[in-house]
């Protein structure tokens, strides 16, 4: 598939999860095929970073879930602080522990899952729909336990990005961490999932043992091949975050002007091919200076 | 050596906190309470556990801010796993505050109405969950009346009136250890559960810290000499942990 094959069997109004973290193996080149898309009032579920900053930019965004948002060297993501200090967004802040537990719900079927993570704190007051419930067994004083019940979040799609995959779905992880990609696939109806290189099945096991292939394919729905697709955030082993550019991102939420040509010239770019040309020929223009 | 700096002070105040916790996760966020929380496992509590700040627990004392030092590797603890350890209870946090309150309240998450912030702040984060799981500790490297106020805008960590009408496991697990200032050292040990005043740091005075407190601080007839660095741990600050003095850039310097 391509990134456009993908956007075309997602609609408007959708609840989409993106995996990833922060500004860590986000499905960037996904989320600029939504941006340049007609697709809107999405809800984005996500431990979020530029994802949720670049779609909440270009108006996207109906509602936003998500357990945090950062670019994680810039601890506040600023395009999603603006959407949040315009009211730009309807939104759904939660610890992020009890954001894990609705992923898992959903993975599992589950109406729900319980937690302590919110009593006491006003992530109850800031989302008034969360409800409690007692613990149907007694604690050793016979009181029956008050617990918040993290709802389920059943997504429609999930997007998340892989080191490598075979061409059926099978993905792997070659980082030090998996975030939550497994569940984002297990919570949704239809996963799509991108990778730096679609590799033969057996060739699945050359550069990280059985324990990095966690996505099997039962759970994926498409693959898109997507050299650097993760740029800018970081997709380690393969590459390194591209600081300079997460920056240049950063600084065009405090002037409109530069955003809208950010948005043209990068988001907006008519392919992740011609993105990465753009990207490229950027990093020559800086070390020729 | 040279004289003790005020970050030295704070470093040695935060790892006085985890005295007593034994086979723990400590879990500082932030370069001092990250330095704090070496130097306490290189010194008197040799048996917490540590993450090297991405992924692994590393056994060995690492520098502040390098990414490349060398780990010596004791268990894989992805973002996923440091739950399994919050739920467990097995952990104690230091966290930042942009605001808190007399009865330990922290702000991480807005400024002004969290419909329409006039600040979005860092959010919630694990501050819920963190508070009623395990214990905590607090550091505000700017004490003033804009951090110590009398009522916190949102409440990311609940402090001791919040979780007092809530469940038993709450309440027992529930604990606001210290909060450590770049003015003086703070808990919450009496019985109305108010911030008290427990030291001062040297060349500040109660009549200061009490005049950046937007609050009625419990300030006791003995308020305590604060411990000092012993030269074993200016050594490990200086030299092993933070060699490039990254801790000065929350000091204004």
């Amino acid at each position: 598939m391509t990134e456009d094959d993908v956007v075309a069997e997602l609609a408007s109004g959708m609840t989409i999860g993106i995996g990833g973290w922060g500004s860590r193996r986000k499905p960037m080149s996904l989320v600029r095929a939504i941006a340049r898309s007609n697709l809107e009032d999405l809800t984005i579920v996500t431990y979020g970073g530029p994802d949720v900053g670049v779609l909440c930019a270009l108006g996207k965004v109906r509602r936003a879930v998500y357990g945090f948002v950062s670019l994680d060297s810039i601890p506040l993501e600023p395009h999603f602080r603006n959407a949040r200090q315009q009211a730009t967004i309807e939104f759904t802040e939660l610890d992020e522990g009890a954001f894990y537990l609705g992923l898992l719900a959903a993975a599992h079927r589950v109406p729900f899952y319980p937690t302590r993570a919110g009593l006491g704190s006003d992530m109850l007051t800031m989302n008034p729909e969360l409800r409690t419930v007692a613990s149907p067994y007694p604690d050793e004083g016979g009181d029956h336990e008050e617990l918040v019940a993290i709802p389920a979040f059943c997504l429609d799609a999930a997007l998340v990005h892989m080191n490598r995959a075979d061409a059926a779905g099978n993905g792997q992880f070659l980082g030090p961490d998996l975030y939550f990609d497994d569940l984002f696939a297990k919570a949704a109806s239809r996963t799509y999932l991108s990778c730096e290189k679609v590799v033969p099945t057996e060739n699945l096991l050359d550069e990280g043992t059985v324990h990095t292939l966690k996505i099997p394919r039962i759970f994926v729905d498409g693959v898109v091949e997507a050299p650097r697709g993760a740029h800018f955030t970081e997709c380690p082993p393969d590459y390194g975050r591209d600081e300079a550019f997460q920056r240049e991102y950063a600084a065009t939420a405090r002037d409109p002007e530069a955003w809208e040509a950010f948005r043209e010239y990068y988001v907006e770019a008519p392919g992740h091919d011609e993105y990465l040309a753009r990207v490229d020929a950027r990093s020559d223009e800086k070390s020729e200076s | 050596m040279i004289p003790v700096a005020i970050d030295e002070v704070c470093a040695v105040a935060i790892a006085e906190a985890f005295r007593g916790d034994g086979e723990i996760l400590c879990n500082p966020i932030g370069t001092t309470p990250i330095i704090g929380g070496r130097l306490a496992r290189a010194t008197f509590e040799p048996d917490m556990v540590m993450t090297d700040t991405i992924s692994v627990l590393a056994a060995n004392t690492l520098p502040v801010g390098d990414p490349d030092a060398e780990r010596l590797v004791e268990a894989w603890m992805p973002y996923r796993d440091i739950f399994d350890v919050v739920w467990s209870g097995r952990r104690h946090i230091v966290m930042g505050a942009s605001q808190i309150d007399a009865r330990g309240n922290q702000n991480l998450a807005a400024i002004g109405d969290w419909q329409k912030p006039k600040a979005q702040l860092l959010g919630l984060r694990g501050a819920p969950g963190n508070l009623v799981n395990h214990a905590t500790t607090y550091w505000v490297p700017n004490h003033s009346t804009r951090t110590f106020v009398p009522e916190v805008d949102v409440v990311s960590g609940p402090g001791y009136d919040r979780v007092a009408g809530l469940s038993a496991a709450v309440r027992d697990n529930h604990e606001i250890r210290r909060v450590v200032s770049n003015l003086g050292v703070f808990d919450f040990a009496n019985d109305e559960k108010r911030m008290q005043l427990v030291s001062v740091h040297p060349n500040i005075t109660v009549d200061q810290v009490v005049e950046a407190t937007g609050f009625e601080l419990v300030v006791g007839d003995e308020v305590v000499e604060p411990r000092l660095p012993t030269d074993e741990e200016l050594h490990l600050i200086r030299e092993v942990i933070d060699p490039h003095g990254l801790r000065k850039a929350e000091f204004g310097s």
